[in-house]
Order: structure tokens, then sequence, then C-alpha cells
């Protein structure tokens, strides 16, 4: 699976907030670093369309693509507070399923599966604000696992997560068979990815591989 | 709190069609108002308190979806006994009370989906421009972000008063609001993320 973007832009009013990023991405492990409000988030929300290009093309697999991208890339949210919308852990599992019409027994068997891969079957009758942070940061995954897409994009996934818990949720997206891109302060959950990209100013400064770009990135910030 | 009342059983209640349940919910609160009077009432409270008997709720369930209510139950009392009588107002008060937790049944024996789902079999012949889906998904939100705007709530007010703001009302809403505003920005863009149109 490949994703392009080709000349995107986006502005917020007067506001550029990604100028004119031509990549090809087709690794399976991507990180993205950057500063704060360098546009990182606005970034990784092009990839399954919540944010749509101003200008400029997103194309999957060569074919441009608008409204089905989110059919093949999930999306983790930083907060999953914010992503989980329904109080109980299995209906809100079904919830992105019902979206995609499918079967009660089809979504069950889906539901089920994801949630014994990842060994947490035993939440499915919780109640969804009584759990941990952890706890519901695996919900979230599994919420977009379910739908099976091609890729999942993280944003800043393990911010609000313990050092026992973020290397959980680490361990789970590194043994994740999809494509992913996670964007991540956290430089040490970066080092083992295939490739490394660094938005500074909605630009794309830097692009490469984990060793030579997150060294150059701590180099400067300590300049 | 009333997102904590659904309860894991499977009661006739819990069995019954979600659709059927609302419905028999809103004929049973506009009964209670248009044939007034005692026996009516104690009708009612007997038929509540055996549906709140069999669909498993028990007695800390009850006090905990009342308590919130009592300040306003007591308003209301103090009002009405004023304005009419003692018995009038108690009649009144009484008669929240049974609508709240004949409301309470139906909450505690629904889960929010097959709320959605009884919304939606309930607006299946409004006309097309209705929309139907997004009238039903607002509704289950508000039940889930009613304990999210609480802890919203209660962190804010935690942090005034770290810096001596006890009782400033705007210093307690403007974040309040700001921060709920933010929230239900990124739900939205957590729900089209995940397929719903």
């Amino acid at each position: 699976m490949n994703i392009e973007f080709a000349d995107v832009s986006v502005k917020k009013g007067e506001v550029t907030v990604l100028q004119d990023i031509s990549i090809r991405l087709s690794e399976r492990r991507i990180g993205v670093i950057g500063r704060n409000g360098s546009g990182k988030s606005t970034f990784a929300r092009l990839f399954n369309g919540i944010e749509v290009p101003t200008s400029g093309k997103m194309l999957l697999d060569g074919v441009p693509e608008r409204k089905n991208l989110r059919r093949h890339v999930g999306f983790v949210f930083q907060n999953p507070d914010n992503q989980i919308v329904y109080p109980i852990v299995e209906e809100d599992l079904a919830f992105g399923l019902k979206n995609l019409k499918l079967s009660r027994n089809e979504t069950e068997d889906r539901i089920a599966d994801a949630m014994r891969r990842l060994g947490i079957d035993h939440l499915r009758n919780r109640l969804t604000h009584q759990l941990s942070g952890g706890e519901k940061q695996m919900i979230a995954l599994v919420g977009v696992l379910v739908m099976r897409p091609r890729m999942i994009v993280f944003d800043e996934p393990t911010t609000l997560l313990d050092l026992w818990n973020k290397q959980k949720f680490m361990a789970t997206i590194n043994d994740l068979p999809q494509h992913v891109v996670v964007v991540s302060h956290d430089l040490e959950l970066l080092r083992g990815f295939d490739r490394i990209l660094h938005i500074e100013a909605g630009r794309i400064v830097a692009d490469g591989n984990p060793v030579s770009v997150l060294d150059n990135y701590i180099a400067s910030s300590q300049c | 709190m009333l997102t904590d009342l659904y309860i894991f059983a499977d009661s006739p209640l819990h069995r019954t069609r979600p659709g059927i349940k609302i419905g028999v919910l809103v004929l049973f609160c506009t009964l209670l108002f248009v044939f007034e009077g005692w026996v009516t009432l104690a009708l009612g409270g007997v038929a509540v308190a055996l549906c709140l008997a069999l669909s498993g709720l028990r007695a800390r369930h009850v006090v905990a979806t009342l308590r919130p209510a009592v300040w306003i139950l007591l308003a209301i009392f103090l009002v009405q006994s004023y304005l009419v009588d003692i018995l009038f107002a108690s009649f009144v008060v009484f008669r929240f009370a049974v609508l709240i937790l004949a409301a309470t049944v139906v909450t505690a024996t629904t889960r929010t989906s097959e709320m959605v789902d009884g919304i939606l079999a309930g607006l299946q012949f409004a006309p097309s421009w209705v929309p139907k889906n997004q009238i039903a998904l607002g509704v289950s939100l508000c039940l889930r972000f009613i304990p999210l705007v609480l802890s919203v709530f209660h962190d804010v007010r935690q942090a005034q008063r770290a810096r001596g703001l006890d009782r400033n009302l705007t210093a307690l809403l403007v974040p309040l609001v700001v921060r709920t505003l933010k929230t239900a920005d990124e739900v939205a863009q957590a729900i089209h993320a995940r397929s719903f149109d």
C-alpha cells in the first residue's frame, strides 16, 4: 500500500498550516516528529480524510482519493475519551462496523477476534468511562482494528499513558500487521521505525532513517 | 450517574424491544398528567416499583437516581406549598419522582445502541429530510458525554480553586464551555473517522 501527497497545502483562515507537501509513503512503520504547532497533527489527519487539502491531492495506490480514504486508513486520537462514542465497550466497538453496514454475526466475530488478539476480552461488558487510561486507549485501538483498515495513524497515542501502559501500547503497535504512522514527541518509541519525517512550520524539513533524522532533531533542539 | 445505570442482566425488560419501552414510557408519562389524581399516581408508583424490581435495580440505584433531583424536588415542593397547599405540593413531587424512576427503568434495561435503534425505528416514517441517524446519534452522545463533561467540570473547578477562585461563576463556566466545545470538535472528527455519514 502507498499513500501519496501531491502538492498538498492546508490553510486555516489566513494561516498556512501545511505548505506544498509532496511525498510518497509505502514503508510499514513511519514516524512523524516536530515541534508543537508545526503542522504534524494536521498532516496526520490528512491520511484518513478528517482534514481535507486546501490544494493538492491525496493518492491511494496511485489513485486520487478523498471520501474513501477513511475506509482504508484508521485513526487513533491522542485522547481516547474523545474517540469512544458509546458507554459500553462492546457497543462502542460495534459503532464503526454498524456504519459499514456489516451483519450482526460479522460484527460480533470481528469484535471477539480483535479483543482476543489484544488480550482484553474481559473488558467487553465494561462501562467505558470506568476504564483506566491504558484500557481506554486499547479500546480506541480495537475500535479502529475491527474495521480492518490497511493503515492506522496514531496521533500522539502514548502522551496520556504511564510508562507501563506506554510500553504495552507500543508493543501492540509494533505487532500490528497494518502499515502504521505514529506522530509522537517520544523519540525513543520511533527508533525502530523504517522512516521518520520531521515537520517544521508546515514543511517536511527532514526525511530518512531514524538514526539520522532523530539525531539531527535532538541536536537542533539543543542549539 | 445516568450512564452508570445500565444493569447487565437478562430480565424480560432487558429483552423487550427498545422502541416499545420508549413508547410505553411516553404513554405512561402522558397518562399520569391526563388522569391526575392520587389513585392513578399510586397505581403508577406500584407499576414502576414492580418494573424496578424486575429489571434488577437495587435500592442504592434508586437513591443514586433521585439524589441529584432532590434539590429541584425540594424547590418545587416549597413553591407549590406556598402557592397551593402541602397536599398538592406532595402530589407534584411524588409524580416527578415516579416519572424519573420510570425513565430509569428504561435506561437501566436499554443499552445506548439499542436506544439509538429504537429512536431510528420510531423515525422510520419521518420525511426523508429528517436527519434520522444524526438525531439518534445525538441522543446517544448526550448520554455518553455526561460523565465526560462532569469530569471536565471537576477538573476546571479544582484548577480554579488552586488559584483561589472559589466562587467565580465566569471563571468556571468559560473554560468549561471552551473545553466542552473543543472536545465536541474532536468527537465529531472521531465519528467521521469511524465511517459515520
